[in-house]
Formats: structure tokens, C-alpha cells, sequence
């Protein structure tokens, strides 16, 4: 203890008062707009910030502050955070950490990193992206490539526990940050296209012991629900409900991973993740419904105990994950105060539940070039209520093997992604980047090797047709009508998280590499500034020596730095019309790079 | 004990080929590459002879049928559907009307299965593999193979580390090393631009028999 005293003396940093009590610290970091206490901004995931230094009237004079080069080229997703006078950075992989002094121009407090084995690269899906680091109790939490979770000292970068949560041999592997909630960390799995059967764990944050696990399929009691009271749309689950939706064991290897973000509620004690899809891609391989992939899951935070599940697209037919986030938020609905729950699907559907109860209130495209379903069943008495309504033509369940589908909006990487929206409460509305992609989708037999890919299908993908020609939009939902409000076109997906601030300003990144500042109201661009590598990170803002500062990571790659890379075109639009968004590669290139913005003195 | 790809230090052939795994495609594969072992020992003169052979341009061209091969090589066919040039490698065929070869189709479609996520869509590449349209400019079927089988690795400091996984155990690319080696080439040739190919041959008997006892199914 006298040792790190000493330490911060001599670094001249001004002591941050390190909180004692368990979880109280970071409730208390995440009210605090001038820290970033956690990756999706707070516990509801609205990704807003109270600050309104840099606001709609001068954020056009916005320059950069300063930077800083991690040293690594690939993918870089997530953000830093701000704990006090020490940022923290994280790296793909090799999945590095900085504490840089924001007393001292982002000097290197410490650097940890880890030794991980390089054939963990391969089993990544995509890219080796990691989503950032979580911090509370004086700990920073990396959750490496390779599933192990380590705890490091704060303030000296010393490790002090770590425990592993997969086996990348099997294909288990991680892109997720963690979320701390009270005395847990609370802990996903990726691995939905090598077959693993994936889970969500709590670890007890102060020794890393394991503390509960629940399967997304599987016996019930692996899951961890109640049959009789655990609920979907308002009715008990029943036994089990997730064997029953499997042919044969096929649910051992039925993905359903758990890689996206985590939301936690402290009056209801629930922590919203949402369940990726059933493995393999090839829908003809796993009749039935396919339990509880796709799934909006609501678990209790010390139990893990789900209170109640709801599945967004049964029995997958295109590789439309359920992980990303779930906004939560106190609105008025119908002329009532709700506690709602926001989901953006990768299916191209705007969900807006009940959180408490998970009652259904409204599904709509957020995109109109959705077409794989006409709608969402709204009508309880109907026996297919909850459920969307499958176009024939669009489905490769009902086409079959061998079959190519053509034409299918969205593209398997969905309308939109894990890149996060933000909330503003000022406006009401949720700021939302998408993808403006769809696909041709040929399922086929596949067989399944331990640690192999398990894919079954052919894919191919190509700007919206009839639309716009770019790839992506960043638009503004009303939640509460399941309307967009303003739409802004983008030649590319949009891939970074968007941050709403009290200033009335809403922040993206974008795949060429701009950060782009708009008008909240209005969607109005007020300022950009192109940074040396395409934008897949999540912009996030604080307040240090009086002064609002703005982040954003630079550094094309993930699933965005596949197709977008090399350009993608319409195969219908005949040899040639590659368009005038052709390759990304001709307008950024490979980087790693954090840039700060302020306004000039 | 399985051989898992994953965390092997030092893969070599042998290791790398699963455990009680007898399909016809990965056998044939390890022989190919001792017979290449033994070719290189006779290089000089085998050098010698191919000099007064015309050069086979490394592009595609028009074979005496009127067809689209490699360098305009003639191909002959098996009752699986795949044409061999004179030396035994497979090649693309597009016949004079357009029709694409069966094992050129099947490529395209296990790559887009198996291997786009990281070499990008048409093997055009992405900002962490190599562009195998280009890579089979150059490589040779022996060296196409080897390292899909056994994996490739470019692991340094300060740089994106390359990893490319070894697929020896995986049925669901073993099987369809040559379908995979035809497309791609049939792309490094230019014989096939970035539309999925559209008129083909029909999948033979054969071809499904073969595939079938290479998953070991009946
Ligand atoms: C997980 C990502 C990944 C997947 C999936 C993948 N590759 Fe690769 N591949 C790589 C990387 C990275 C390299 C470069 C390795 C190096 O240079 O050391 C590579 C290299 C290669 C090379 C050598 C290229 C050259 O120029 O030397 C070939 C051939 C190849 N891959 C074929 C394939 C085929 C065929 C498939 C699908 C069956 C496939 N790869 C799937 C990542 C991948």
C-alpha cells in the first residue's frame, strides 16, 4: 500500500480517492460526467454524457488535443476509459493495456501485456477486435482474446488474479469488454461459428471464483430458469423449453454466444444481454426453434436466474445475432411512465420492451430495405404473436440447401451490429449507425470438427439495392412510435458507437476514418475531422482540468475490414458497376490510434 | 488423443492430418507433396527437358476445343466433373458458351463458406489476410495446399500478426481442396471476375459419392 502512495507522488498525479465500498465506486464514477467509468457510458447503456462545454454552437471549432499510437494494427472496437486523472487504453490482440497521465500529455503510467498464444488468432471470427477494459474497486479488467479474465491493479498494473472462461482449442474465444456489477464481473463467450455452446458467468470480482453460469440452450437447469417462473411474453417458459425446440443433441454445439454488450438495472437487479445465433448457419441442420438463441435475456444479477427471455427471430435462417445492446430507459408510453428496454437487431428491427416484465411494446424496421419479414406478429391472440413473419421468397429454410436466396436485406452482419447507439433523454431519441447491406445466402451440409469453423453457408453481399448506393445510415429513432425521425447516408457501414451529449451534439466515427459531429435535433453536420484510420471504435468524452475532451480509437478491420476492404458490389447491377463507394482501401488504411479533441483555448 | 490445430508449436505434415482419416482427396494430397519431394531431386534435368517445351502462360487462354483453361492448356475430364491439364493439376474449364466447371462452382462457394471471412469476398482480401487472387498468381498446387492443410504463420513484433489456421482436420475444407484450389485460380487467372459464376456443369454422381465417403457418410 505505502508503495503505490509513493508512486503517485512521484508521478505527480493528483491521488483519486479509491473507493472502499464494493460496486459503490463505480455507481458513483459513472455519475460523474467528467469520468468514463465503464464502456457503454452507464448501466442503462445510453452512451450520454451530461457535459455541454462543446456544444451544438461551437463545436465546429473543435481541434485535436492530442494523440496516441498503440502500436498495434488491426481492428480497434470499445474506447478508453477515464478513471480520475488515469485513461486507460486497450489494444486488439495482443490485447495490450496503457494508463497514460492525463496530468502529464498521456505520459505511460504503466503498460501490461499479455502473453497470449498467436493460434488464438485464427479462431477469431474476424478480426482480433476487443471491445475495452471495465474497472471498479481500484481494478482494471482485461478480458483477453484467449477468455482469460485478469484483474489488474489500478494503479500499478501488478495483476492480481485472472481466471480462464473458455478453451480456444474448442473455438471459445472473446471480443467482449466485462461488466462489474455489486462484488460480480459478469463475463460472455464468442464461438458461434466453431459450434460452441456459449454462456454467460459471473465471477466474484475480488478472487475470480466462478459464482453462477447459464447456457443459452440446454437443460433448464444449465440455463438457470425457472419453468414455471421464468417468462416469455408474459407466460411461464414451461420445462424444458429449449431441449424441446432442438432435434437431437444438436443443441451441444448450438452456439447462441454471448459476445455483445451487458446492461444492468439496480431497482429490478436484472443484468439484458442479448443471445447470438444457433450453430450452424445451415438452417436445414437444426430443426425447431432453436432455444434460446436470438434471445433478449433478463437474469437476475446474484443468481443469474433469468426472470424472463424473449426470442427475436426463432430458428435462424441468415446469421442475424440477438447480441447487440439493450438501452434501458424511463420514458412515457402511451401517455404512462414505462420502464423500457431498446434493442436495435441485427434482423433490421427496433425493439421496445418492458423491462421489468418483458411485455412486447414495439417492433419496427429501422431500416426500409428490410424485407426477410413483413412484420413482427403484434396481435397477443395470435399463435404466432411475438414472432416475425418469414417472405417465403427470403427464406433459406424454405428454399433449401443447395438453394441460393438472393437479395435478402440485411446481410448477415445485420442493419446493424455490436457498434452501440447512444440515448440523449434531452431529445428523447436514440442515435442509432447502421449497415445499408444485404445478401444472396446459399445454406449447405456441414459436418462439425472440435475447434474447426462450423458455417454451412455461402455468402455474398452488396450495397441496399434501389437505395442510395452507400452501405450505411446514421439515423435518429423515436423508440416509442418505432419511427426514424432523420436519416443521414453514409457510403459505408457505419461501425463505431455513436456518443449524445448535453451540448445537443451527437458523435460518430466513420469507416474512412472522419469523426462527424451533428446536430441532435437535426442531424445536421456540424463538424468533422478525418483521422489516419477508418473509425470502428466507440467515441467517449470527459472532463479533465476544466476543459471537455472528446476520444475516438482509430483503426480499420473487424467484420467491417472484410467485404468493405475490398469494396463490395451488386452482382445484379451487372460487370463493372462497382460504384462510386468501391474499396475502402482507397480511402484509409491499416492504423491504431487514439485521438483526443477539445476546443481551442 | 485428438490433434487439435490450436496451440501445435510446430506443425508438420504428418501431425497435421486427422487421426483415422482415410478420404481419397487428403491421402492423394500427401502423396503429391512427396512426389514433389522427389521431383525437386531430379530438378536439373527435368529443367533441362522442360526448356524445349513451349511455355505455358501463367494466365488464362484458349484451349484447342475453344474453351477458357489455364494458359489454353487442353483439360481432360473425370467421371467427377474435374479437368486435369497434362501434368496431373487441376484446372478451371469454361466452355465456349460459358459454362463454368462443376469443381470451379463448388470453389466458389466453400470459399465463400470457409474462408472469405478472412481473405475478403472473391479473394479480393481484407485488412488481415492476403489477397488469394493474387497469392495464386504464383503459388503452386503443391504450395496451395500445404498451406491450407497445415496452416501458415507471420507472428513479429510491432506488426498485424498473420495467422493463417491449419484446416488438415476439417473435412469441410479437406474435402474440397481442389474445388477451392480451381476457383481461386480460375480468379489469379483472370477466367472469373467478382460475379458468382452463374451457368455451370450439374454436380456428377461420382463427385457426390466421393464427397460422401470423404465425410465418412453413407
Ligand atoms: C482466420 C483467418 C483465415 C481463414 C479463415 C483462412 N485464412 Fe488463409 N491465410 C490467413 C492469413 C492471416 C494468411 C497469411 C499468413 C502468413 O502470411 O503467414 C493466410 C494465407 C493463406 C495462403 C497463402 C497465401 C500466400 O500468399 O502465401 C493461402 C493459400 C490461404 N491462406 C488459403 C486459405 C483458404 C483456401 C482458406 C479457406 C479454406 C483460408 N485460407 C482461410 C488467414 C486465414
Amino acid at each position: 500500500m505505502r508503495k503505490l502512495a509513493c508512486a503517485a507522488l512521484l508521478l505527480g498525479v493528483a491521488v483519486y480517492a479509491w473507493p472502499a465500498a464494493a460496486n459503490d465506486g463505480l455507481t458513483k464514477i459513472i455519475k460523474d460526467p467528467k469520468q468514463w467509468g465503464i464502456q457503454t457510458g452507464d448501466y442503462a447503456n445510453t452512451r450520454y454524457s451530461k457535459l455541454d462545454q462543446i456544444n451544438a454552437g461551437n463545436v465546429g471549432k473543435m481541434q485535436v488535443a492530442w494523440s496516441f499510437s498503440t502500436g498495434v494494427l488491426r481492428g480497434h472496437e470499445g474506447g478508453p476509459l477515464v478513471i480520475g486523472d488515469v485513461m486507460y487504453v486497450h489494444t486488439p490482440f495482443p490485447n495490450i493495456v496503457y494508463a497514460l497521465d492525463l496530468n502529464d500529455d498521456g505520459k505511460i503510467i504503466w503498460k501490461y501485456e499479455p502473453k497470449q498464444d498467436p493460434n488464438v488468432i485464427p479462431v477469431m471470427c474476424c478480426d482480433t477486435v476487443n471491445r475495452g477494459l471495465a474497472f471498479s474497486d481500484g481494478m482494471i479488467y482485461l478480458h483477453q482474446a484467449d477468455t482469460t479474465l485478469v484483474a489488474l491493479d489500478a494503479k500499478t498494473g501488478e495483476k492480481k488474479w485472472s481466471v480462464v472462461n473458455g478453451d480456444p482449442k474448442k473455438g471459445e474465444t472473446n471480443t467482449a469488454t466485462v461488466m462489474p456489477v455489486k462484488d460480480k464481473v459478469i463475463v460472455g463467450i464468442s464461438g458461434g461459428e466453431f459450434g460452441v455452446r456459449c454462456h454467460v458467468t459471473a465471477y466474484d470480482s475480488k478472487t475470480g471464483k466462478q459464482v453462477w453460469r447459464g447456457f443459452s440452450m440446454g437443460p433448464d437447469n444449465e440455463m438457470l430458469v425457472d419453468p414455471q417462473k421464468t417468462t416469455a411474453l408474459g407466460k411461464p417458459i414451461g420445462p424444458d423449453s429449449s431441449l424441446k425446440s432442438w432435434e437431437g443433441d444438436q443443441w451441444k454445439i448450438g452456439g447462441g454466444c454471448t459476445w455483445g454488450w451487458y446492461s444492468y438495472d439496480p431497482e429490478t437487479n436484472l443484468v439484458y444481454y442479448g443471445s447470438g445465433n444457433p450453430s450452424t448457419w445451415n438452417p436445414k441442420q437444426r430443426p425447431g426453434d432453436n432455444k434460446w438463441s436470438m434471445t433478449i435475456w433478463a437474469r437476475d444479477a446474484d443468481t443469474g436466474m433469468a426472470k424472463w427471455v424473449y426470442q427475436m427471430t426463432p430458428h435462424d435462417e441468415w446469421d442475424y445475432d440477438g447480441v447487440n445492446e439493450m438501452i434501458l430507459t424511463d420514458q412515457q408510453f402511451n401517455g404512462a411512465p414505462r420502464k423500457l428496454l431498446t434493442h436495435f437487431d441485427r434482423n433490421g428491427f427496433g425493439y421496445t420492451l418492458d423491462r421489468v416484465t418483458g411485455e412486447l411494446l414495439v417492433a419496427e424496421k429501422y431500416d426500409p430495405s428490410v424485407n426477410w419479414a413483413t412484420k413482427v406478429d403484434m396481435d397477443k391472440a395470435s399463435p404466432t404473436f411475438g414472432r416475425p413473419l418469414v417472405v417465403a421468397q427470403y427464406s433459406t429454410e424454405q428454399n433449401g440447401e443447395d438453394v441460393n436466396s438472393k437479395g435478402i436485406c440485411p446481410a448477415a452482419l445485420g442493419t446493424k451490429d455490436q457498434q452501440p447507439a447512444a440515448f440523449s433523454p434531452k431529445t428523447n431519441l436514440f442515435y442509432v449507425p447502421t449497415n445499408h447491406v444485404c445478401m444472396d445466402y446459399e445454406p449447405f451440409r456441414v459436418s462439425y470438427t472440435a475447434g474447426q469453423p462450423y458455417v454451412g453457408a455461402t455468402l455474398s453481399m452488396f450495397p441496399a439495392p434501389n437505395s442510395h448506393g452507400g452501405m450505411g445510415n446514421f439515423i435518429a429513432w423515436d423508440n416509442t412510435k418505432g419511427k426514424i425521425v432523420w436519416s443521414l447516408k453514409e457510403p459505408f457501414s457505419v461501425w463505431s458507437g455513436a456518443l449524445a451529449t448535453a451540448g445537443d451534439v451527437v458523435f460518430y466515427g466513420t469507416l474512412e476514418g472522419y469523426l462527424k459531429a451533428v446536430d441532435s435535433k437535426t442531424g445536421k453536420e456540424l463538424y468533422k475531422f478525418k483521422t489516419p484510420s477508418g473509425i470502428i471504435g466507440n467515441v467517449t468524452t470527459y472532463e479533465h482540468g476544466g476543459k471537455q475532451y472528446i476520444a475516438v480509437l482509430s483503426g480499420v478491420g473487424g467484420w467491417a475490414g472484410i467485404g468493405l476492404a475490398a469494396g463490395l458490389t451488386d452482382p445484379n447491377a451487372g460487370l463493372g458497376a462497382v460504384g462510386g463507394y468501391a474499396a475502402l482501401s482507397s480511402y484509409t488504411n491499416l492504423g491504431g490510434q487514439l485521438t483526443v479533441f477539445a476546443l481551442p483555448n | 488423443m485428438t490433434n487439435y490445430a490450436f496451440g501445435r508449436s510446430n506443425p508438420s505434415p504428418a501431425q497435421a492430418r486427422p487421426v483415422g482419416f482415410k478420404p481419397s482427396a487428403l491421402l492423394a494430397t500427401g502423396l503429391l507433396v512427396m512426389s514433389l519431394a522427389l521431383a525437386c531431386l531430379v530438378l536439373p534435368s527435368a529443367g533441362a527437358v522442360a526448356q524445349e517445351q513451349p511455355a505455358v502462360a501463367n494466365t488464362v487462354g484458349t484451349a484447342p476445343d475453344g474453351s477458357k483453361t489455364h494458359g489454353g492448356q487442353e483439360a481432360t475430364k473425370d467421371d467427377m466433373g474435374k479437368y486435369t491439364m497434362s501434368d496431373g493439376t487441376p484446372t478451371y474449364r469454361i466452355a465456349p458458351d460459358g459454362t463454368m466447371d462443376w469443381f470451379a462452382y463448388s470453389g466458389y462457394r466453400r470459399y465463400h463458406a470457409e474462408c472469405h471471412v478472412c481473405h475478403g469476398p472473391d479473394g479480393m482480401g481484407s485488412s488481415y489476410a492476403p489477397a488469394l487472387a493474387n497469392s495464386l498468381k504464383t503459388l503452386s498446387y503443391e504450395q496451395f495446399t500445404e498451406v491450407v492443410v497445415n496452416g501458415k504463420k507471420t507472428v513479429g513484433v510491432g506488426t498485424a500478426d498473420q495467422v493463417m489456421p491449419a484446416f488438415g482436420e476439417n473435412l469441410n475444407v479437406m474435402c474440397y481442396l481442389d474445388d477451392l484450389y480451381v476457383y481461386l485460380k480460375a480468379r489469379a487467372d483472370g477466367a472469373l471476375d467478382r460475379t458468382r459464376p452463374s451457368k455451370r456443369e450439374d454436380k456428377t454422381k461420382a463427385y457426390g459419392d466421393n464427397e460422401n465417403q470423404c465425410f465418412g457418410r453413407k
